[in-house]
């Protein structure tokens, strides 16, 4: 039986063999992300819910895990509302818009040593590409609604996604140098060999910048002026409801899984492990894993990133759009700029941990 | 091949569709719409040339940056559908003759220099582990050095004439100094008396 399976397998053209094989790759990272999607939902109430002293979810399935599941079908079974003076077509389309750069990102993400989509060498300026796209969902949405509240949700949200994609932009700019590639898979290998061997440390300026503006793209408090309930109601996305608003949503935690797993890989190492190096801790039983790196870490690290987003949600006020604006612009910006400098002379220099890469 | 030439095909008729539905559509938020697919048709066909970083720098720059304020503006402006559409059958001479003239000096570019130096056949294989990236940053670093930094100083210069021009002082603007606000201290502000609570008479 095995035989048959393989003799077919072989038989199929190569082409057919690597278009099949590619898909299963990409449905097994979709799902996977979804899932995380879904149970991030439910991760965000509990961790909100007990800093300010609530249960959260309890009642659907065992401690309510199963609440994202009764969330989907409650919203899957509501009516979507089309505004009788709305451009229909991009009304429909402008959640879509938002979500697929989102997916579409983990293309080039490596989740382990060997399983990434697409090794490609472009890997960084990809990301930053397809960040770069995610802001049409959310102003078409916003113009397509025909809604003045929905209107100015999208022009606060695409002003404040384009400036921080700079400072974004500028802070990746620092980790490829200093990892010496474009692409993904060799930045988290540059970093290998634990915790002192990660960019967390010397790029930290870059670091923070990189993950504040993270919280800032995806619109997150105290970001979230673009759906600031106490001023536009809720932004571009006001007359959205049911699936259709099941998709922004959905996409703005994708957003937040995927700017996660970015920081994590571009700071923390990615999947290498921390305590790469720790020997001893391979004689212990059961301890290996700590060791090894792998899908685990990365898992980690972005669970801790996720955390914080929830964290930083039950903590602070939101900002004053101008604010936002100047943190963005005056702040963040020159930063980095001057971090790259600071690490161009020093890679000149041969100092620090990229010395010798630049070859 | 095969394959490759029908998503090339594929992509290029949308890419043809999408450029008419720029000039066609009466909407100009749905024009720009087209303009954006148009930009990411060009890219997937740079893709299938093997300019990989052109692809997406071209996503990244036109569709990421330009485009997005390009929809800004349109959004803002309040366009007369009927002026447009009136402008269409006045301007298309125009147009088909600056058309005309792209064509002509594609035609020259492509076909005449092929004609003459009988050399290249479609693209040349690249090597495995070739990185189009690299290859490109190792010869504007060096090579053409001299225009990059050029390049760089004329931007540089156009984002300081853009900031000057549109920055204006106007009397009486309330603006916060926010190291000034941090930097305040109860005892500049609150005067403590101490008092008794009642005089004893």
């Amino acid at each position: 039986m095995i035989e048959f399976f393989t003799e077919a397998w072989n038989s199929l053209p190569p082409l057919v063999q690597y278009l099949t094989v590619t898909t299963w790759k990409i449905l097994i990272v979709t799902i996977g992300v979804i899932l995380i999607v879904a149970f991030s939902t439910y991760f965000e109430r509990k961790v909100i819910g007990s800093m300010q002293a609530r249960i959260g979810p309890n009642r659907v399935g065992p401690f309510g895990l199963l609440q994202p599941f009764a969330d989907v079908i409650k919203l899957l079974i509501k009516e979507v509302i089309v505004p009788s003076q709305s451009s229909k077509f991009l009304f429909v389309i402008a959640p879509l818009l938002s979500l697929t750069p989102a997916l579409a990102t983990w293309a080039v993400i490596p989740l382990n040593d060997w399983y990434v989509i697409a090794d490609i060498n472009a890997g960084l300026l990809y990301v930053l590409a397809l960040t770069s796209v995610g802001v049409y969902g959310v102003i078409l949405a916003g113009w397509a609604t025909n809604s003045k509240y929905a209107l100015l949700g999208a022009m606060r949200s695409a002003a404040q996604i384009v400036a921080y994609e700079i400072a974004m932009g500028f802070a990746l700019v620092g980790v490829l140098m200093a990892g010496g590639s474009l692409n993904l898979g060799a930045i988290v290998e540059a970093q290998a060999g634990g915790v002192s061997h990660w960019f967390l440390l010397p790029l930290l300026p870059l670091f923070v910048v990189y993950w504040v503006s993270g919280v800032a793209e995806t619109n997150r408090a105290p970001f979230d002026v673009a759906e600031g309930e106490s001023e536009i109601v809720a932004g571009f996305h006001v007359e959205y409801s049911g699936v259709a608003f099941a998709v922004f949503f959905l996409a703005e935690y994708a957003n937040m899984v995927l700017i996660s797993t970015l920081t994590a890989i571009f700071f923390l190492g990615g999947w290498a492990s921390p305590f790469e190096g720790w020997t001893f801790l391979n004689d212990i039983a059961g301890l290996a894993w700590l060791t090894a790196g792998g899908l685990h870490w990365l898992f980690l690290k972005m669970c801790f990133f996720m955390y914080t987003f929830f964290w930083l949600r039950a903590t602070f006020p939101r900002y004053r759009y101008d604010q936002i604006m100047r943190l963005g612009w005056k702040v963040f910006i020159p930063v980095t700029i001057v971090w790259i400098a600071v690490e161009g002379v020093m890679a000149w220099f041969q100092i620090g941990p990229w010395a010798g890469l630049n070859a | 091949m095969l394959f490759h030439s029908i998503l090339f095909y594929v992509f290029a008729a949308i890419m043809f569709g999408a450029a008419l539905g720029v000039v066609f559509s009466r909407n100009p938020v749905h024009a720009v719409m087209f303009l954006v697919l148009t930009f990411f048709n060009a890219a997937v066909l740079w893709l299938m040339a093997e300019a990989e970083f052109l692809a997406i720098v071209l996503v990244l720059v036109y569709v990421g940056a330009v485009m997005v304020l390009f929809l800004f503006v349109v959004m803002m402006l309040d366009v007369d559908v009927e002026a447009a559409q009136r402008g269409l059958t006045r301007f298309a001479p125009l147009g088909i003759g600056i058309a005309l003239i792209m064509v002509v000096e594609l035609i020259q570019v492509i076909w005449l220099r092929s004609q003459i130096s009988q050399t290249s056949s479609g693209f040349a294989a690249t090597p495995e582990g070739y990185s189009n990236t690299k290859a490109l940053g190792s010869v504007l670093y060096t090579e053409h050095v001299y225009a990059f930094e050029i390049a760089a100083v004329i931007l540089l210069l156009a984002i300081v004439a853009a900031i000057t021009l549109t920055m204006r002082k106007r009397p009486g603007l309330k603006v916060q100094d926010i190291s000034a606000q941090v930097a305040v201290r109860a005892k500049d502000r609150v005067r403590i008396v101490k008092m008794d609570a009642e005089k004893k008479s």
